[in-house]
């Protein structure tokens, strides 16, 4: 599954950022496989969504998430 | 000794130059406060500079503010580059932090660890231990709450006993070589190395970070997230705050500028008894001291406006106003970090400019550099007052009132304006990356009262000095051309008149010299060359004056309109400006020269024209082309005569 298919309230664990130009971006800001995040609230029409990682809150947009493989 | 203060966006790292310098930077709650580099002085140390540099993820940027320090940490030629970096990270997110602080240090910059926010770390449960973490990290750490300045003074006897012992191991091996110029790898490297990093640090961090019990205080933060971002009631918050913002620059504002207006007349009156009558005190009381107070009266606008920006992003607001109105500027072409400097622009122009450095969208920045002069800013509220009170009755339309109306529409106006050449502009911009949006969410915090009133007055007094300077020498340059002209043409037209034959006519007769006078002055001489292109707008030459001088600044319209107003004309004593200017009729119609149609063509006008000499300088400076610039006045200016044109044409 991937990033932007989770639901509220939801953890996952990652697995892989799949190869991409923003790959680097996503990794400096703290997802990379082995981290657990959990999907908190999206935004109206459900794009952005806004993750937490490690107590921080994260958004990015769908597109940007389905790089995100997560179990 | 150079320290460079380096660090995540919204870190703290402003608060710390502040407090170390005693300077005054602004401070935001909002990731992408600074966007360039600023030097000061260490307190009480003149040997020691400090530079605040914009927050940065990584050592390899992603955006035009990012670029700024990278382009000072990488470059031992740069003349910024550092002795000792000051890296300050948010105790209460500490893995992300340190993911640049080990690039830092692997790349071999002398380092101390600030970790700054222990307050909120406190709040939210976590306990550090320092003396493990500056084992693990080969560094020294200090502890910071740069809101109140706690751990200030150990950090700066850090800063000023600092000795570098030659290079330390790195924390990731293979990434940097310490003895070339850092080249920016291909980025498959660069995420390479950024989850190699990671995890080293994370198993670092592991070992000196402790949660106790529950984040309660985070989670807490996020129930109000919910609810700012929430379909319904998300959207409804962020008009609510846009209605009250106009509202209070409308509304609440118009006792102190009543206030305002009447010391202003009282000087203007002041000055016409003790200085003995003439064209030189007709220049001071009817030209200088309107044109001034014309400026004056709007800090109380300007300064709501400012409180208003500063409280939004003070609290962490603006980042939610972000996260929500993503989706819907798509479309336009824009971002929704391209909200902020749309936002501020309704103040001033040229700070919103510089806000685009976050969006890291090349196109999409470019673009919102484009519009965001459309959006009505403080400079064009006194044309909009004064030409409202003319032309718009004191009539209310449903429980609104029907001037209150009319300004919201010229905002709106601006808006949508912005939004569809925004739309035009996506199809002509050419894009180098693809878009996207991926923002920290800070969390809500209590802003500081003595900030926003340091930050908003600084901000009234720039813009009082610079608007005034402005005023006096154009109101003087204007008023020399007024009342001289070529003397055999003057002589002429004051020939042609008839002489007047009784008493009564004698006034008559005077008023029409002064006219004659006037329009023959150089300014006359000009003005009335320029009128042809403008009377299709409802416009006459003195108009057409104001115009031109507005050229440079907007906000001169009212200072230049008072001083073609003083000059000539017989006016009565203590008669307003806005008086003259309602009685002003046109000598060959007899038509009042400012009615609806003329009036609402000359607000459109001032809408959509690019009258900012300023904000084409930073345009210029910050898309280091003379295209873009050039493009956005042609395309403004077009707009604007266009605009006015069918405005007037429909409403005469
Ligand atoms: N609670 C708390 N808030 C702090 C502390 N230090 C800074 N802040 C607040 O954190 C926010 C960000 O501070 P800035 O100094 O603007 O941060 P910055 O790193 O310069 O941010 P950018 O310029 O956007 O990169 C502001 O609201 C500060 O008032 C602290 O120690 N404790
Ligand atoms: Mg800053």
């Amino acid at each position: 599954m991937t990033l932007d298919k989770l639901t509220k309230n939801r953890t996952a664990t990652i697995t892989h950022i799949r190869q991409n130009s923003i790959a680097p971006k996503l990794v400096e800001m703290g997802l990379y496989p082995g981290k657990r995040v959990t999907l908190l609230f999206k935004a109206p029409m459900g794009d952005p969504i806004a993750l937490d990682i490690d107590g921080y809150t994260l958004s990015l947009r769908k597109e940007e998430a389905s790089f995100v493989e997560v179990d | 000794m150079k320290v460079a203060l380096v660090g995540n966006p919204n870190s703290g790292k402003t608060s710390v130059f502040n407090q170390l310098t005693g300077l005054n930077q602004k401070v935001g709650n909002y990731p992408g406060i600074t966007v360039d580099k600023k030097i000061g002085r260490l307190n009480g140390d003149k040997n020691i500079s400090v530079l605040d540099l914009p927050g940065s993820y990584s050592i390899y940027p992603k955006s035009a503010d990012e670029e700024v320090v990278t382009r000072v940490l990488t470059d031992r030629n740069n003349p910024n580059y550092p002795d000792l970096v000051v890296v300050i990270a948010d105790i209460s997110n500490l893995e992300r932090n340190l993911l640049l602080f080990s690039q830092i240090h692997d790349l071999g910059l002398p380092t101390i660890l600030a970790l700054n926010m222990i307050d909120v770390a406190k709040r939210r449960s976590l306990e550090i231990d320092i003396d493990k973490l500056s084992e693990l990290f080969r560094t020294q750490i200090v502890r910071l709450n740069a809101r109140k300045g706690i751990g200030i003074k150990e950090l700066k006897e850090k800063i000023r006993s600092f000795e570098f012992n030659g290079s330390l191991e790195p924390i990731l091996e293979g990434e940097f070589d310490r003895n070339e110029l850092l080249t920016i790898p291909p980025k498959t490297v660069q995420r390479e190395f950024a989850e190699k990093r990671n995890r080293r640090v994370s198993q670092m961090v592991r070992f000196a970070l402790r949660q106790h019990g529950e984040d309660i205080f985070s989670r807490n933060h996020r129930r109000v997230d919910k609810i700012m971002t929430h379909p319904v009631s998300g959207y409804l918050i962020f008009l609510g705050i846009l209605f009250l913002m106009f509202q209070a620059i409308y509304a609440w504002a118009e006792w102190p500028m009543d206030l305002i207006d009447n010391v202003f007349l009282g000087l203007s009156r002041g000055v016409k008894q003790t200085l003995p009558a003439g064209v030189f005190t007709n220049l001071i009381a009817e030209g200088l001291i309107p044109g001034v107070g014309g400026v004056v009266i709007f800090i109380p606008q300007i300064a709501l406006l400012f409180t208003f920006i500063f409280l939004m992003e003070e609290t962490g607001y603006m980042a939610r106003v972000v996260f929500i109105m993503d989706r819907l500027m798509r479309p336009f072409g824009l971002n929704g970090r391209s909200v902020v400097p749309l936002i501020s622009g309704v103040a001033c122009a040229i700070p919103a400019i510089m806000a685009t450095r976050t969006i890291d969208n090349w196109k999409e920045r470019m673009i919102t550099i484009m519009v965001t002069p459309l959006m009505s800013c403080s400079a064009r509220l006194p044309v909009y007052t004064l030409l409202i009170a003319l032309i718009i009755p004191d009539m209310t339309v449903g429980v609104f009132n029907l001037k209150g109306l009319v300004l919201l529409g010229l905002y709106l106006a601006g808006l949508v304006a912005a939004l569809l050449v925004a739309m035009i502009f996506k199809f002509m911009v050419k894009a180098k990356h693809k878009s996207f949006l991926i923002m920290e969410l800070p969390l809500y915090k209590m802003p500081r009262w003595e900030n926003l009133l340091v930050t908003v007055l600084e901000k009234v007094k720039v813009f009082v000095w610079e608007a005034g300077k402005v005023i006096v020498a154009i109101s003087i340059i204007l008023w020399v051309l007024a009342s001289y002209g070529p003397v055999d043409r003057i002589d002429e037209a004051v020939n042609r008149i008839p002489k007047p034959v009784n008493e009564l006519d004698i006034s008559g007769y005077e008023n029409k010299v002064a006219a004659a006078r006037l329009s023959n002055s150089y300014i006359g001489i000009i003005g009335n060359a320029i009128e042809p292109v403008l009377r299709p707008l409802g416009y006459n030459w003195q108009i057409g004056i104001a115009l031109i001088t507005s050229f440079a600044a907007r906000e001169v319209f009212v200072g230049s309109m008072a001083t073609i107003y003083s000059v000539g004309e017989n006016f009565q004593e203590g008669e307003s400006l806005l008086k003259r200017m309602q009685n002003e009729r046109n000598p060959n119609t007899g038509e009042l020269v400012y009615n609806l149609a003329s009036g609402v063509s000359l607000m459109i006008f001032y809408a959509f024209a690019m009258q900012c000499m300023s904000t084409l300088a930073i345009v210029l400076r910050e898309t280091k082309s003379w295209k873009w610039p050039f493009i956005q006045m042609i395309y403004m200016t077009t707009l604007a005569y266009v605009a006015a044109l069918i405005t007037f044409q429909i409403l005469k």
